[in-house]
Parts: C-alpha cells; sequence; structure tokens
C-alpha cells in the first residue's frame, strides 16, 4: 500500500469493490406478501399489548442481571489485565478473548455449561474482559504521569499503581464502563436469541406466536430500558445493583449438565474427528472439507454481506449527520432526526435483522439493511455530536447548503475513520447473521453445533476470529494512511466508535 | 554535598545551560533568579540527578498531585518509598492514627487544616501548591528542590511558608519568581540569564544593578 492514501480514493475503492459484490448477493424478497407481515408487524407496534407484561418484566429483570454481572466480571478481568498489557501473553489472550462474538461464545458455552446463568453471564464477561483489557490499558498510559514521576524509582509498583496511577485514570473509567454497560445490555438481550431466557428470546416467542402487540410491547419496554441507563445506573448505585443481579440470577434455573461436561469437550469434543478415531491419516481430507465445505463459503458469504452493508452505512450516515443538526434540518427536524437515530442505534444490528426477516424473508438483505442502518446511526449520532460543536461563521448559510458548504466537507475526514472503525465490527455481526439462516460463518457454526460436531465447530470459530483480526489490521493500517487516526482519537468519540 | 563541574544540561542536542560550575554545601539556602526560560527548572533537573540516594523533597512546578485524593492522602504519599506495598494499600483504604495526625501537623503548618480530606481537584491553585509544599515537608529529608513552590500565593503567606521550608529543610534549593522573597528567605543567589549562571554570590551582594540585568529585556 502506498503511504498515503486520499480520503476519496478509499470511499471510491469500497464502493466499487460493493458494486462489483452486489451481483453475488442474494437479496431476493420471499414468495408470501412482504407488505402484509409489515404492516400486521408495525400495527403490533403502534397498538403494543401488554397483557403479558409480568412475563415481559421478569425478562427485563434477567437482561439487566446478565449484563450488569457479565460487564462487572469482564470489567474487572480486563482491569486486571489492563497493567500487563504490554506483555505480549496478555495482549493476545485479550485479542483472542474478544474476537469472537458474545453469540459465538454462548453457543460453545451451552455445550459446556447448559442454558443456564453462567453460560450467560461468560458469553458477555470473556469478550468483554479484552475489550476491557485494551481500553483500560489505553486510558492508565493516557493518564497524567507526572505524580508518578514524582514518587521516585524507590516506591514498590502497587504502591505506585494503585496510589498515583488508578486514582488519575478512574472518572475515566467508570464513564467507559457505563458505556460497556449499554452495549451490555443489548448483548444480553440478543442473547435471548439463542435460547437464554432474556428480551429477545420474548421477542422471537411472540413472533413465532404471531403476538405482534406484545412484541411491540417489548421492543416499547427495551427502548426505555437502553434509553435510561443514565438514569438508573448511578456510580452509588453500583453495589446495589449488583446485589440485585445476583439474586436474579440465582432464581434462573437450568437444566443440570453431566458431569465432567467440561472435560469431555476439552478432550474429546473438540479433537478433530480423524484423530479422535484414530485415523490421522483423513486429517487432510478434513481439514479440506472444512475449508471448501464451510469456511470459504461462509467467508465468501460474509465478505459478501459486509462490504455491501459497509457502502450502505456509509451512505445513511452521510445522510443523517445533517438531519440531527437544527442549522441544518429545522429545530422540529433535528428532533425528529434524533429521535430516529436513538431508536436504531438501541437495537443491536441482530435485533434488526431478526425484524426485517420476518417481513422479507430469510435472503442477505434483511442482514444487509440491518447492518447498514443500525451503523449508520451510530456514526451518524457521532457525527452530528461534531457538527453541532463546529464554530461557525456568524454569516454561516442554512440548510443545505450549510450541510454541503461546511460540515460535509469539514467532517469528512471523520466520517471515513469512523467508517473504517465500524468496518472490523460490520465484519463480525455479518458472520453472526448466519445463526438466522443466512450463508455467513455464523451459519456454518451453527449448523456444526446443531450436528453436535465440536471439532468443526471450534475451527470455524478461529477462522472467523482470524479473519476480524486481519479486518483490524487493515482498518488501522489503512486510518493510519489516511492520516485520520489523530482526527478522532483526540475525542472520546474513538472509544464509543469501536465498539458495540 | 552537591557538585556540577563544567557540564552542559538541556534535552536532546541543544544545551538550555552551558559550562555549569556549582557545589552546594549542607546548611546554604541558594535562591535560583532569572527570568521564565532561563533554565531555572534544567538546573533543577540537573541538581536533582546529582543528588543520587540522597533523600530529597521535590516540588515541581505542576504539583504534579493526585487531583482525585483528599490533600490528606497526597500529603502521605510523601512516605511511600518507606513503607511496603501492604502497608501502603492499607494506608489507602484508611490511614492509621498516627499517619493522619503526622499529615494533619504538617498541614496545619502551611494552614490547610480545614482542607485535610476535601479531593485536591476541589482546591484552589494556592491551596494545591501548598498541599505540595506539605507532602514535600511531610516528605522530609537531606535537602528541598523547588521550582517556583509559593508562585500561586499571596506574599504574606509566602514568607511564613518560606519560614516553615527553612525550619524542615537544613539545605534547600528554590527557583523564585519574587527577589524580595529570595532576600528574605535565601544565604546564597544564583542568577541565571542567557543560558549562563550570570551571578553566584551570598545574597547580601544582590544589588539591584543586578537584579536589573537578570530581568532585564
Amino acid at each position: 500500500m502506498p503511504a498515503r492514501i486520499s480520503r476519496l480514493a478509499v470511499v471510491a475503492g469500497f464502493t466499487a469493490l460493493a458494486v462489483i459484490l452486489l451481483p453475488f448477493a442474494d437479496l431476493t424478497v420471499a414468495g408470501h406478501d412482504p407488505w402484509a407481515a409489515l404492516s400486521r408487524m408495525a400495527r403490533g407496534f403502534l397498538s403494543p399489548d401488554f397483557a403479558g407484561i409480568e412475563q415481559i418484566l421478569w425478562a427485563v429483570a434477567l437482561t439487566v442481571g446478565f449484563a450488569i454481572a457479565g460487564v462487572a466480571l469482564g470489567g474487572v478481568a480486563g482491569l486486571l489485565m489492563a497493567p500487563f498489557y504490554a506483555m505480549r501473553g496478555v495482549r493476545w489472550t485479550a485479542i483472542a478473548l474478544r474476537s469472537v462474538h458474545e453469540l459465538f461464545w454462548a453457543l460453545l458455552l451451552m455445550q459446556v455449561l447448559g442454558i443456564g446463568t453462567w453460560t450467560g453471564v461468560l458469553a458477555i464477561a470473556l469478550p468483554y474482559a479484552g475489550i476491557f483489557a485494551k481500553v483500560m490499558s489505553e486510558i492508565l498510559d493516557e493518564a497524567d504521569r507526572r505524580p508518578s514521576d514524582w514518587l521516585g524509582d524507590r516506591v514498590d509498583p502497587l504502591s505506585r499503581f494503585l496510589w498515583a496511577r488508578v486514582p488519575l485514570a478512574r472518572p475515566e473509567m467508570a464513564s467507559y464502563a457505563l458505556y460497556r454497560l449499554e452495549c451490555g445490555l443489548r448483548s444480553s438481550a440478543v442473547l435471548g436469541f439463542v435460547g437464554l431466557p432474556t428480551l429477545g428470546f420474548q421477542l422471537d416467542t411472540f413472533f413465532r406466536q404471531g403476538h405482534y402487540g406484545a412484541a411491540g410491547a417489548v421492543m416499547v419496554i427495551y427502548v426505555a430500558l437502553i434509553g435510561t441507563v443514565r438514569l438508573w445506573m448511578r456510580p452509588r448505585l453500583v453495589a446495589g445493583w449488583l446485589l440485585a443481579a445476583a439474586a436474579v440470577m440465582s432464581q434462573v434455573d437450568a437444566p443440570p449438565m453431566g458431569q465432567g461436561a467440561l472435560w469431555r469437550f476439552l478432550t474429546s469434543d473438540i479433537v478433530p474427528a480423524p484423530l479422535r478415531q484414530g485415523d490421522p491419516a483423513s486429517l487432510a481430507p478434513w481439514a479440506w472439507d472444512m475449508l471448501t465445505g464451510a469456511i470459504l463459503p461462509g467467508l465468501w458469504a460474509t465478505m459478501v454481506v459486509a462490504q455491501i452493508a459497509l457502502v450502505l452505512t456509509g451512505l445513511v450516515a452521510f445522510a443523517g449527520q445533517a438531519l440531527v443538526v437544527p442549522r441544518v434540518a429545522g429545530r422540529v427536524g433535528a428532533w425528529i432526526g434524533n429521535l430516529v437515530l436513538v431508536v436504531l442505534r438501541s437495537f443491536p444490528e441482530y435485533m434488526l435483522a431478526f425484524l426485517f426477516l420476518q417481513v422479507w424473508g430469510p435472503s442477505m438483505l434483511p442482514a444487509i439493511l440491518a447492518l447498514a442502518l443500525h451503523n449508520g446511526a451510530i456514526i451518524a449520532h457521532l457525527l452530528g455530536r461534531q457538527a453541532r460543536g463546529l464554530t461557525l461563521r456568524p454569516d454561516a448559510p442554512r440548510g443545505l447548503t450549510l450541510w454541503g458548504w461546511e460540515i460535509a466537507p469539514r467532517l469528512f475526514g471523520s466520517f471515513v475513520a469512523l467508517c473504517l472503525y465500524r468496518w472490523e465490527i460490520i465484519i463480525r455481526e455479518s458472520a453472526i447473521m448466519g445463526i438466522l439462516g443466512i450463508a455467513t460463518l455464523g451459519f456454518f457454526l451453527d449448523d456444526a453445533i446443531a450436528e453436535l460436531r465440536m471439532d468443526r465447530a471450534v475451527v470455524i470459530l478461529v477462522a472467523t476470529a482470524l479473519v476480524t483480526v486481519a479486518i483490524d489490521r487493515t482498518s488501522r493500517s489503512l486510518r493510519a494512511r489516511l492520516g485520520a487516526g489523530r482526527l478522532i482519537v483526540n475525542e472520546t468519540p474513538s472509544r464509543t466508535a469501536a465498539s458495540c | 554535598m552537591l557538585h556540577l563541574d563544567g557540564q552542559d544540561l538541556g534535552h536532546g542536542g541543544t544545551p538550555v545551560l552551558s559550562d555549569v560550575r556549582l557545589t552546594v554545601r549542607p546548611g546554604e539556602r541558594v535562591a535560583l533568579l532569572g527570568r521564565s526560560g532561563s533554565g531555572k527548572s534544567t538546573l533543577l533537573g540537573a541538581l536533582h540527578r546529582a543528588l543520587g540516594d540522597r533523600r530529597v523533597a521535590l516540588v515541581p512546578q505542576d504539583t504534579a498531585l493526585v487531583p482525585q485524593l483528599s490533600a490528606l492522602r497526597n500529603v502521605l504519599m510523601g512516605r511511600l518509598d518507606d513503607h511496603g506495598a501492604l502497608r501502603n494499600l492499607a494506608t489507602l483504604i484508611r490511614p492509621r492514627r498516627a499517619d493522619r495526625d503526622a499529615a494533619l501537623a504538617v498541614l496545619a503548618r502551611v494552614g490547610l487544616t480545614p482542607e485535610a480530606d476535601r479531593p485536591v481537584e476541589a482546591l484552589s491553585g494556592g491551596q494545591q501548591q501548598r498541599v505540595a509544599l506539605a507532602r514535600a515537608i511531610h516528605r522530609g529529608g537531606d535537602v528541598i528542590l523547588g521550582d517556583e513552590p509559593l508562585s500561586a500565593v499571596d506574599p504574606v503567606q509566602a514568607t511564613a511558608l518560606a519560614a516553615e521550608i527553612r525550619a524542615a529543610f537544613p539545605t534547600a534549593i528554590l527557583a523564585l519568581h519574587d527577589v524580595g522573597l529570595a532576600r528574605d528567605f535565601a544565604t546564597r543567589v544564583i542568577g541565571l540569564r542567557g543560558g549562563r549562571i550570570l551571578i553566584d554570590a551570598p545574597i547580601a551582594e544582590l544589588d539591584a544593578a543586578t537584579v536589573e540585568d537578570l530581568y532585564a529585556r
């Protein structure tokens, strides 16, 4: 790659790639009447049916419980890793933990722990520990070093860390943890789609039963829950919430797993079948079959979905950034724009894709739309915030002229950088969409797990993780070549844009 | 106790101060004078390194306090290297009676008793500077090195605090911005200008003409 690339060249390159991939994308709309489904759904959402409220509220309690317990556990583990993040072993452990999506962790853990409390908590805690370790170590690195320098070199490392490093990083860490909790609530809700008793499970059930009103009630409660986190989660209340989460978790009854499930999983289930059956000679054909029958087709579909979704994300973000600026869209327009973005941001890609799937049937279309709307809304929100902070000359124009002549050009660097940040996330989420029946990597993983072929599942998981890491690397090197890294790293959005 | 022998001092390639020769004997109180950017901080840094293993109490220009911790705990930080990790951890969670009393006594000397349990970030600039001074006094040692340690307090307080410094440390090297305060406090003056030591003499020999030379544009 050349040392410097223009932003327009990056945008043109990604757009061209998406256009080339478009003919390969399966965008068919399934046979039945999508508009009827859509109107049934819309009617359900507009007249939510709170008859099953007790059931829903219990799912809310479990969603919050899994989120708090998972984020707390992941946070503590990440905090313990953070000071040692410069060590290769710790860094790679963290990278491995966070390169596997919560849903994949859940599918894997279910084989060992069953559909129980610990599966839900660990599915959130494990990847979050990897993310926390990285971010907490960054926060520690950025904190003021002077008090620590003052101490001289005779003070022991633990005292130096606790007295002169942690207090300086604590406010930033607390605000990041709160942000992570919002992510955790989304993750926790989505875990319901693979069978844990959270809001996603309720939504799935109500849809299967055709209870659109009840599903609407779940959605309303879910948006309210995400939107009010900052009101009910206060630093003073953390201990109380942890106790409450533990209490709720202890009420989950799960079918007991047989003794030694973990041992069998580690020593037998994940060993490639040819080796397990004492036939090492057929290992090569087994691996070839894995590669051509699952990994490559899964990877291809994942990339097709992700690249098209990325360009659509960019379109949504580019248009959306204007909608939330009062000087462009007017006061009422900006208020409505904000509302739309808040709703789209609250629903994780997976949940949106699930909804769209009910309308258009299984193809890449629901997945691409869900990815584009959710990620586009996040970028538009961050850009809108930057746009409102721009200092404009007093006689600056209004409306579309302002957007075209001032906002869009001035924020173009941030726009490209944020899209590149989301690229890795879009890839991860595209892989996950497979669980919904689209032929991305998650489809083959889900398939292998359903057939109890854990050896295949683990290989696909590792392949997925490697792709994620590779895309992360590419994105970072592109950002460096754009000179765009610095553009937003100075502001907190980089941290908030990088994940969930 | 301290000796620089014709060194060039500075960061990276270009020296801020060249050919610095000076000796500080125990019991001396040195005032460093000079315009900002004349190399006082550089000289203090070099003196700190030259002191080697001696116990030194530092008052940096930027205070280097931990804003989120209370004034009392910032003062207690002065002696972290005297204790092991476990003892320091216990102190961080809840200081022992004796430690607390010792720190409170020092805070009383700088007039901050009422602020002892407030986080440093809630204090004014002058109060923060006094916390940094209290931390140095609590640390104690053979010598105090201070970089404009009294720049943010009013003249009356500055005189009183200078007296506290004199009482707490046998030897002191302070960069000062106030010539009057320097005359009052120091036994010896070192004046910097244009990357060189312009004057190094007993404080009594500091006349108006020399001061004029030091600060003239």
